[in-house]
């Protein structure tokens, strides 16, 4: 454990030295924290009521009897950016799992390193944590901006009701951890093949991309996210991190990467 | 110390090692010479059970590579060929991660300890990547001797190093040897290798020879006594040519060279011969070949 512990605050202390990691992790949060709030500004500044026909038949019905029209489509709005707060565990976490693994390639710091008693299940641990805990602790720290900032500007109790809906407090505390073990798992397999730090960004950034194409189903109208769908992603999820970090493990093989990297 | 039997390391089709078979004995110098691609660091790389080998068996410190490899890691250290420093992090800190990788009971203590001894207490807090090459193999030397192993696994230590730094280096390495630890030095630079090490194996994909640099002399190039007179000719050579213990005598540059198995027996009469035809002796000594001669003999015949 305590070779995990120092493996954390190394990539910790030579992660967060790099300016545009530390950007990422700061303003991607306060970005997909503002964009929410915004429309609920703009949604809630229209005095018509009659918005309802501008919403898929779906919606509404969600909605329920207690909103008016014109706080229905407040919440329809802001339920699209909703889905941003899951896009921020991805994002992070290929930033700094692309860095810190390509960055031992670079520094050529990982012979010393494995030459020390850690075994390769300590040292990925360490570099999970080390990505997986600050992406978590931004998406959660921008969810709070939101729902402070939700609290300010939204003056009904029944739309703040649904915009604290359980499902998307469930959706950024169980899907947020499960997507940032996925999008780390995915950038360490990138980057054990790879030897260019930017080539281990870009190849690791399509793992955004099924969120990107669930985010705009929605904003087309194909489906919407409840409750049902979230554990559905939710127990998907942890059968596929469970398969990514086996295969992160097996593809980080001390031997080939020791003598393939140059 | 270290020893292999039949150690072999094939990368796909290339054969790296091929069946490596050395004993190293404790608190030796032992040198590892051979052209680049030799497969030296691959040596060293099974040697700390960093990449298994293909077949053979080894032991490093009485402990069996590929079943005790935590063991070996924890008694061995090593300086690679590049320092591999975390650059924006300083140099204090740099070692500070490797004293807890190590598990080290005093870690802070044993960070100052290295850090003073080779010189770069006073830079502690400035970053890795700031310091000059000589520097940064310097902190990487004591990043190997934190966990104080009994064995130190050195890949070109002084590779890219001005004179200063180099020597800074060598003489490091022989204070270390005083202290009783085993250096297994991997090195291109063969005047190092001479002045530090015991024993020397020359290698390329297998093992070409072994043994101290003066015998591998001796057995390469034999010993020749070059004796400078005042005036030589070829009839004196040809003379001394005839004696029994005389492998050979010729003159170069007007010099009388004489192959002699034993000089420190044999000068004596050779001296009393050529006083006795008149000869004027200006000055008596061994031709000695550099260890460079003696490398490239074996590796062009290899």
């Amino acid at each position: 454990m305590n070779r995990v512990k120092t493996i954390i605050k190394k990539e910790w202390a030579e992660v967060f030295k790099n300016r545009m990691v530390l950007f990422t992790i700061i303003f991607i949060p306060l970005v997909f924290a503002a964009l929410p709030l915004i429309m609920l500004g703009v949604g809630g500044a229209f005095e018509v009521d009659d918005f309802t026909s501008e919403m898929p038949e779906q919606f509404t019905q969600m909605c329920g009897a207690g909103l008016t029209g014109g706080e229905c489509f407040q919440v329809y709005m802001v339920s699209q950016f909703m889905l941003l707060f899951m896009l921020t565990p991805l994002i992070i976490p290929i930033n700094i799992a692309a860095y810190s693994i390509v960055g031992e390639k670079t520094n050529r710091s990982l012979e010393p390193l494995l030459a020390t008693p850690i075994t390769t299940t300590e040292l990925l641990i360490g570099k999970n944590l080390a990505a997986v805990i600050p992406a978590v602790l931004a998406t959660w720290g921008g969810f709070l901006i939101y729902v402070v900032g939700s609290a300010i500007i939204v003056k009904s109790v029944d739309v703040m009701r649904a915009l604290l809906d359980p499902m998307w407090l469930m959706a950024v505390i169980l899907l947020g951890p499960l997507l940032a073990i996925l999008s780390v798992n995915f950038a360490i397999m990138v980057s054990s093949r790879v030897t260019d730090p930017r080539a281990a960004e870009q190849i690791s950034a399509v793992i955004i991309l099924p969120v990107l194409l669930i985010f705009f189903a929605q904003i087309a109208g194909l489906f919407f996210i409840n409750s049902t769908l979230i554990l559905f992603m939710a127990i998907a999820l942890l059968i596929i991190d469970s398969i990514m970090v086996y295969l992160a493990v097996r593809m980080f093989q001390r031997e080939s990467i020791l003598t393939r990297w140059k | 110390m270290i020893t292999t039997e039949n150690l072999t390391k094939e990368f796909n089709t290339t054969l790296a090692v091929d069946r490596l078979t050395l004993d190293v004995k404790e608190g030796e110098v032992f040198g590892f010479l051979g052209p680049n691609g030799a497969g030296k660091t691959t040596t060293i790389r099974m040697l700390i059970s960093l990449i298994s080998p293909t077949n053979g068996t080894a032991t490093v410190n009485g402990f069996r590579l590929g079943q005790e490899d935590k063991e070996i890691r924890r008694t061995a250290g090593i300086l690679t060929e590049a320092p591999g420093l975390y650059e924006n992090l300083s140099a204090q800190y740099n070692l500070e991660i490797y004293a807890n990788l190590n598990e080290i009971k005093d870690p802070k203590g044993q960070v100052e300890k290295y850090l003073r001894m080779l010189g770069l207490w006073d830079r502690r807090h400035d970053e890795a990547g700031t310091f000059s090459k000589g520097m940064k193999q310097k902190l990487a030397l004591s990043r190997a001797l934190l966990h104080e192993p009994k064995i130190l696994f050195l890949d070109e230590p002084t590779a890219a190093l001005d004179p200063e730094s180099a020597r800074l280096v060598r003489d490091f390495i022989a204070e270390l040897s005083k202290e009783g630890r085993t250096i297994f030095l991997c090195t291109h630079n063969l005047d190092e290798a001479d002045r530090l090490c015991d024993r020397i194996g020359v290698f390329k994909t297998h093992l070409l020879v072994v043994d101290s640099p003066a015998r591998m002399r001796t057995q390469v190039f034999g010993r020749k006594v070059v004796f400078h007179l005042t005036r030589v000719d070829e009839m004196l050579a040809n003379e001394l040519g005839e004696l029994s213990f005389v492998h050979e005598a010729k003159v170069v540059d007007n010099k009388l060279v004489l192959s002699l198995d034993d000089p420190e027996v044999h000068n004596p009469e050779i001296i009393r011969l050529l006083v006795g035809q008149g000869a004027e002796i200006q000055f008596v000594g061994e031709l000695r070949r550099s260890l460079e001669d003696v490398y490239l003999q074996l590796v062009q015949n290899s």
